[in-house]
């Protein structure tokens, strides 16, 4: 399937993989920059969580805020998602898959905590039903 | 060693399933007979079941999509007979026999109906229309089918090996749990759609990649088909929601399997948390039927009206909102079920605001016939048809959108003529309308326009007569499911749909009557000009049937509606007379792949409905080594040389020539 229209695509819109046309050292400088950031903030988020220096009521906080740090870092450094103009259709597959997340996940809990809510505690329930 | 099934499995006792499966077994081996002794299966096993052609497989998908419309249109014609029979009587079927048909039919007809047809059209016309020579993953799209293949097999088994889910469409629970439905009837549901939700899932993901990735020069976003741009929509959302799907329907797995209290009454489970997830996939799914449908409608109106598509920024615009919006309207399948108002309205208005879109859509439609030379051929009288019977399908949408109506039709007929409504008039009328003009496309001859007219017409009718009493049964109160009643005041209607249900029998008749004629005298329906509607987009550019790489030399396109274009710029310069530079084509070799695959997973499937685990081992570790002998290949592609390429496109040209001076000449 190696036809020039195809080519004429890859230029202005590249797919994951296909921009690889940096030197093997700077890619693996990359990878490790990658690497060291994870694992910072992996072990900040054991050590956040085993501690007694951070305030406790923050350290849930704390451990959301790591986590989404630790998504940016796989999203730049190992999926290589850029703001550039290659990168167009990545980042908008990205945007809508958190906005359905957002969309169900959000949607569900308000669902769910308006059901609790409303029903009857089980004892009443009970009660009703003799 | 085989788990439960034993040879009570099969119901001796019930003559109804014993004797349809036992004709339905008696055609396919008769059919089966027939291909080996008359020495096909070669043929069709090189051309046809190892086939990575996106032609080919969206020929398959529509054709599982026809057959098991028989299918769920059986149980559709046995439920309206019970019905009209079962007043202060018990009718003809059993409870149980008839929970079991009223789930297959809702069942088969959404995932193995609606599904592949809308799916087989994509397949078959979207790398054509966007000027490509296959899709994205060719061999990943051979083993999305098959899986669907194994999904309608396993539900079909069903019929006379145990026994099918009692419990609707989509499983509720409790009823669902092992508690209340201990049978395997469940599990035929849940696996078949695992399984199948897999094909699915593969199918999006290669369609959203195609339109993406692979389209010709030129061809940019703006530029594309609107059939192309509610493709993306659909699949989008397929990809999406399906995982939801399957999450769900594992959950309910493990509930079943493993003792696991997701969604039992006790231990913490919450049954709640079903209906919000089913529908969390289930409201998506709508879209992703009728999306496809409205692409359909927009090429069948615009090419049929000569004019190009009217509106087409909004009418991309629409589609993309309508693609965002249905994951914002799920909780109106259960206003009922306990939200409170704040939500319920949010929900509600969410509801009532998808339908803006939608109406966009309409009115776009209009316009585009509003002053044009419109050709009233099948497709179009499909579409036609289409807009008078789903904006009334759409107003009662509205109406049971609205939180206090829907307290009162819920569950009631009324919303089951709703459904009906949208799903037969929205997708139903156009995946007809698809088959109809893309027929000549994949196959190189028209279909005959009497029988497709006296089709429609019968459908048309059939479908009024049939789902309108329904509006006014819900209305007064009858609630759906019922297997026999003792309301003296619904009985008429329930005549009358049984005579729509007749008329619709008649039209599906005529189609096959259609589909049979048109091949014996595919001589006279020739379509030698691989252009026969005048039609407005590159799939019309190459032959009737295409080449197998679509394309002899990728087209460059310059705007919307790329053929038309070209033929006008073809008459200015008295056709195109050099010859284009024609290049060698690399395209994938077929692979067994996907049949293989599908081969194991069936085993797999009904080893874990039954229980024999050393079956499901023996599925598992035959699909897996499947993947990984394909992983391995080798050559996964061969070479057209370019002197087949110009000796094949030269008399696709000439052919088109004299078809093009032929018309001229005719008065």
């Amino acid at each position: 399937m190696s036809d020039q229209g195809f080519e004429w695509h890859r230029r202005s819109d590249l797919a994951p993989g296909d921009q690889e046309q940096r030197g093997v050292g700077l890619k693996l400088i990359g990878y490790l920059t990658g690497l060291g950031l994870a694992v910072i903030l992996t072990a900040t988020s054991f050590f956040v969580a085993s501690t007694d220096l951070v305030w406790e009521p923050s350290i849930p906080v704390a451990i959301i805020v790591l986590a989404i740090a630790q998504m940016g870092v796989h999203l730049v450094f190992f999926l290589h998602i850029t703001t550039g103009p290659d990168n167009t259709n990545n980042v908008l597959a990205l945007a809508f898959g958190l906005l359905i997340v957002f969309l169900v996940i959000a949607g569900s809990l308000w669902i769910m905590a308006n059901l609790n809510h409303n029903m009857l505690p089980m004892d009443q329930i009970m009660r009703m039903q003799r | 060693m085989f788990g439960r099934l034993t040879w009570s499995a099969i119901p001796i006792d019930q003559p109804i399933p014993l004797v349809a499966g036992a004709v339905v077994l008696v055609a396919i081996l008769a059919v089966l007979a027939w291909v080996v002794l008359a020495g096909h299966l070669p043929y069709l096993w090189r051309e046809w079941i190892t086939s990575v052609d996106h032609k080919r497989i969206g020929v398959m998908y529509t054709l599982l999509a026809m057959v098991m419309l028989l299918r769920g249109f059986s149980d559709a014609i046995m439920m309206r007979a019970q019905q009209t029979m079962a007043f202060q009587s018990q009718g003809y079927l059993p409870p149980e026999h008839y929970n079991q048909i009223f789930s297959a039919h809702g069942t088969i007809m959404i995932f193995f109906v609606a599904m592949p047809f809308v799916i087989g059209l994509m397949n078959l016309v979207v790398p054509l229309q966007l000027g490509v020579r296959d899709v994205a993953f060719p061999t990943l799209n051979s083993v999305g089918f098959w899986l669907t293949a194994t999904g309608a097999l396993l539900v079909n088994m069903s019929l006379v090996i145990g026994e099918f889910a009692r419990t609707g469409w989509l499983p509720y629970p409790p009823l669902s749990e092992l508690t209340y439905s201990p049978g395997v009837g469940v599990d035929y549901y849940t696996w078949s759609l695992e399984i199948s939700g897999v094909g699915t899932l593969v199918a999006g993901i290669n369609l959203v990649t195609t339109v993406l990735k692979l389209r010709t020069r030129g061809m940019t976003y703006l530029r594309m088909p609107m059939f192309c741009w509610t493709t993306l929509a659909s699949n989008l959302l397929i990809v999406a929601a399906f995982p939801i799907l399957t999450a769900t329907l594992a959950m309910l797995i493990l509930d079943r399997y493993f003792g696991f209290h997701f969604f039992t009454n006790e231990a913490g489970g919450n049954v709640m948390m079903f209906m919000n997830l089913i529908w969390a996939w289930g409201h998506p799914e709508v879209y992703i039927l009728v999306l496809p449908a409205f692409g359909i409608f927009s090429e069948v109106v615009s090419t049929f009206s000569g004019k190009p598509l009217f509106g087409y920024r909004s009418m991309v615009l629409a589609t993309m909102a309508i693609c965002i919006i249905s994951f914002m309207v799920w909780l109106h399948h259960f206003f009922t079920m306990g939200a409170g108002p704040d939500v319920n309205a949010i929900f509600g208005i969410a509801s009532m605001i998808i339908a803006v879109p939608t109406g966009v859509k309409i009115y776009n439609w209009l316009f585009t016939m509003y002053g044009g030379r419109v050709r009233f051929a099948t497709p179009m009288l499909w579409a036609i048809g289409f807009m008078v019977t789903f904006i009334i399908g759409g107003l009662t949408g509205v109406l049971v959108a609205v939180p206090p109506a829907d307290f009162l039709l819920h569950n009631s007929l009324f919303l089951v003529a709703h459904f009906h409504n949208v799903i037969i008039g929205g997708v139903l009328f156009g995946a007809f309308a698809g088959y109809t003009y893309w027929f000549p496309k994949a196959f190189g001859f028209r279909l005959h326009e009497g029988w497709g007219k006296a089709a429609f017409w019968f459908w048309l009718i059939g479908f009024y007569v049939a789902f309108m009493p329904l509006y006014a049964a819900g209305l007064l109160g009858m609630t759906r499911r019922m297997q026999h009643y003792d309301v003296a005041a619904w009985r008429p209607w329930m005549m009358v749909a049984g005579v729509g249900a007749v008329l619709i029998l008649i039209g599906i008749l005529c189609q096959i009557m259609q589909l049979v004629v048109s091949i014996r005298h595919r001589a006279e329906l020739r379509d030698r000009t691989g252009d026969p509607w005048d039609g407005r987009s590159l799939e019309w550019a190459t032959a009737s049937p295409p080449p197998v790489f679509n394309f002899a030399v990728m087209p460059d396109v310059a705007g919307e509606d790329a053929y038309w274009r070209i033929k006008a710029h073809a008459r200015a310069q008295d056709l195109q007379k050099s010859g284009p530079d024609y290049r060698d084509i690399e395209m994938p070799r077929n692979s067994p792949t996907g049949f293989v695959c599908a081969f194991f997973a069936t085993i797999m499937g009904f080893a874990l409905i039954w229980h024999i685990w050393w079956m499901v081992a023996l599925g598992g570790i035959g699909a897996f080594a499947t993947f990984v002998v394909f992983a391995w290949r080798d050559h996964d592609e061969y070479v057209i040389p370019a002197d087949d390429v110009a000796r094949i496109d030269r008399a696709n040209l000439a052919e088109r020539r004299a078809g093009m001076q032929l018309e001229a000449a005719a008065p």
